[in-house]
């Protein structure tokens, strides 16, 4: 996984709420292997229309809009399927960060396995974001993850949470993997007493 | 100290504390479909094994074809992904139910079919609608990819505890009003990011009045409220359903197993993070008018007007909404015309949904396209055992192959754009069913009402 520690890039705002992993990605696409690109594949109904050309309207496609590898969302970003794949489009896209006040839990977890910065910030500290990059097209903001801010535009640096062991993970690129086999003791001891106590479950 | 059951079933299941409030959290069974490929191809390239093959089960019901008859797969893709999970599971030692397998099906219909749902488990699968087995009193979510392939390698994931919602539901349901109408309110009451971070407790006299398989239609929809997990205490309704499963305990593993299972419900007075209440009493037959399930509404009511509502976000959501629904503000929704009717997906494919649509199609005639796909081969074989595939067949329905078919889309079984669909399933997004599609979503006997009028009807006033 590719660590991550500070990025300075163009953020681009997503008003509406609820936007569901479907929409990230059609599930038409769901069959083809990562490899095959995906990237382009991001947003792709609302992005393209039918004959395959870009929607002038859809925000990624303005131009300066177009090198963002930040978010700034609304509500419940990210809801619906689980489909990892969605994250996959975001990061193979080139989005490194995305901002907003909820996000789907299980796509809020998709993001730390795969690089991506999932950040929760109040609903009213997004949508100043969000007004605040409409105002300024292809305004920067600089997510730095040690110090936990986020800096852009004139007003004061935002302090985010994020939990100590994600930031472990996210700052470092450890496979998450190999960190659980360490616990393998663990898991071996935890297995036999479940054997004894609920040996109905093998 | 007084628990909530999550609680009970969440600290039984830690094998290790990490940093940050992340607990490694021990996994008893892990369901898997195709999606799992992706997974199962990173650990074969790592030469990674699966620590407990025997904690699996997988079927084939995303991209099997659902047309009547055991069709060839014609799409090379969609052939690849059947394909590669059966020669995945099977390199594995992992049970797999495939096509032509009368156990195949949903996976969270055959879960539960098959016994490997049992309560006060941990149970995770690569599907949002995962929750379903929480109607069994397990601790079941959604998961992703990478963490699909974590399980597999060493039978657990990394969680932060979230916090419990417990919903209660009292009131008796008037006639006409199903299990699917009582989450459809819930999920409007809450929003559809009302219960991110939170696992569910339904719970209240509603609730315990029902079926198993009404439980699990309302376990199912937690995720269109935002929680990975909802869940139901087991009750005398849970064992009878589980009593003689495949994979259900038996002898006296069953009396040990039911001894554990009777400490699970919470505790009288244990707190939960946030409590709801709904009176399902007050619960009509009810659809979606829009593109999030939160879009729910009694269908006497009308296509809700953006200019009422002060909130711009809430505006502007609702005005894109309704473009891309073709409705017209104020118009009532009751007799709006659909395209055609689907009934199936985990939330609405199992007997007793089938049995009800039945009811209504029953000698009556579908005036639109209209598609029962049951959940799994057993549905299958039972519903026609019951000669519900002739009452279908009958009225014009047309009785499909098992498998998810037109919930997701994903095999194929698509709608064309603008088309309209009264639909069982769970998700009314954009897209979900076909590219500019539009879903409502509704109970069986509100579809199979619709396929009758080719509108969108209240099945009360069919009589």
């Amino acid at each position: 996984m590719q660590p991550f520690t500070r990025l300075t890039a163009v953020a681009a705002p997503m008003d509406l709420p609820n936007i569901d992993t479907d929409r990230i990605i059609p599930a038409r696409f769901l069959r083809r292997p990562r490899e095959s690109g995906v990237g382009p594949l991001l947003f792709h109904d609302v992005r393209f229309d039918a004959t395959g050309g870009e929607r002038a309207d859809f925000v990624l496609n303005r131009p300066a809009y177009r090198e963002a590898r930040v978010l700034v969302t609304a509500e419940n970003f990210g809801c619906g399927s689980s489909r990892e794949m969605a994250v996959w489009a975001l990061v193979d896209h080139g989005i490194r960060v995305v901002i907003g006040p909820s996000f789907g839990d299980i796509f809020f977890e998709n993001c730390f396995k795969n690089g991506l910065l999932a950040i929760v910030v109040p609903g009213e500290t997004a949508s100043d974001l969000r007004s605040a990059l409409a105002a300024r097209p292809g305004m920067t903001l600089t997510v730095d993850l040690e110090a936990q801010t986020i800096a852009g535009g004139a007003s004061a640096p935002i302090r985010f949470e994020v939990d100590a062991f994600r930031k472990h993970v996210l700052l470092t690129g450890r496979d998450e993997l190999a960190l659980t086999l360490e616990h393998l003791p663990a898991i071996e001891a935890f297995e036999a007493r479940r054997r004894v106590e609920m040996p109905w479950l093998g | 100290m007084s628990r909530t059951m999550f609680e009970k079933i969440w600290s039984r299941h830690v094998v290790a504390e990490g940093p940050g409030g992340q607990s490694l959290l021990y996994v008893d069974r892990h369901l898997l479909h195709e999606g799992a490929t992706h997974a199962f191809a990173r650990l074969e390239k790592q030469g990674r094994g699966v620590r407990r093959p025997e904690a699996c089960v997988a079927t084939a019901d995303h991209y099997v074809p659902t047309g009547p008859g055991a069709e060839p797969i014609a799409d090379p893709e969609v052939r690849r992904m059947v394909d590669d999970l059966e020669r995945h599971t099977g390199r594995l030692g992992v049970t797999f139910f495939g096509r032509g397998e009368p156990r195949q099906g949903i996976v969270h219909v055959i879960g539960p079919e098959q016994g490997v749902t049992q309560p006060g488990i941990v149970l995770v699968c690569g599907d949002s609608h995962t929750a379903t087995h929480g109607a069994f009193g397990a601790l079941a979510f959604g998961i992703g990819s990478t963490e699909v392939e974590h399980v597999l390698a060493t039978q657990c994931l990394w969680q932060r505890k979230p916090r419990v919602m417990r919903i209660t539901v009292t009131g008796a349901r008037p006639p006409g009003v199903m299990a699917k109408d009582v989450i459809l309110a819930i999920v409007a009451r809450i929003g559809a990011g009302g219960g991110v971070g939170h696992a569910l407790e339904y719970a209240g006299p509603t609730i315990r009045a029902m079926s198993m398989e009404e439980r699990m239609t309302v376990c199912n929809m937690s995720i269109e409220a935002g929680a990975r997990a909802g869940m139901v205490a087991p009750d005398e309704t849970t064992w009878a359903y589980l009593e003689g499963r495949p994979f259900a305990p038996r002898g006296e593993a069953w009396d040990r197993a039911l001894a554990h299972w009777r400490t699970l419900p919470s505790d009288p007075d244990a707190v939960f993070d946030r409590e709801v209440t709904l009176d399902a009493a007050e619960v009509a037959p009810t659809v979606t008018w829009g593109t999030s399930p939160q879009d729910a509404l009694p269908i006497t009511a009308r296509v809700p007007d953006p200019a009422a509502v002060g909130d711009p976000a809430r505006r502007a959501s609702m005005e894109r909404a309704l473009a891309y629904m073709g409705l017209t503000a104020g118009a009532p929704l009751a007799g709006t015309p659909v395209s055609r009717v689907f009934i199936g997906s985990c939330t609405n494919s199992r007997l007793e949904d089938l049995r009800a649509a039945a009811a209504i199609a029953r000698g009556r005639r579908a005036t639109v396209p209209a598609w029962v796909v049951p959940g799994s081969g057993l549905v299958k074989r039972a519903a026609e055992a019951e000669g519900l595939h002739r009452v279908f067949a009958d009225a014009g329905f047309e009785w499909r192959e098992p498998g998810c078919s037109m919930c997701v889309g994903i095999n194929g079984d698509t709608a064309a754009a603008g088309e309209r669909v009264a639909s069982t399933s769970n998700r009314n997004f954009e897209g979900r069913q076909g590219q500019g599609a539009r879903t409502h979503l509704m109970s069986p006997p509100m579809a199979a009402a619709a396929a009758i009028t080719g509108r969108l009807t209240d099945v009360r006033t069919l009589g």
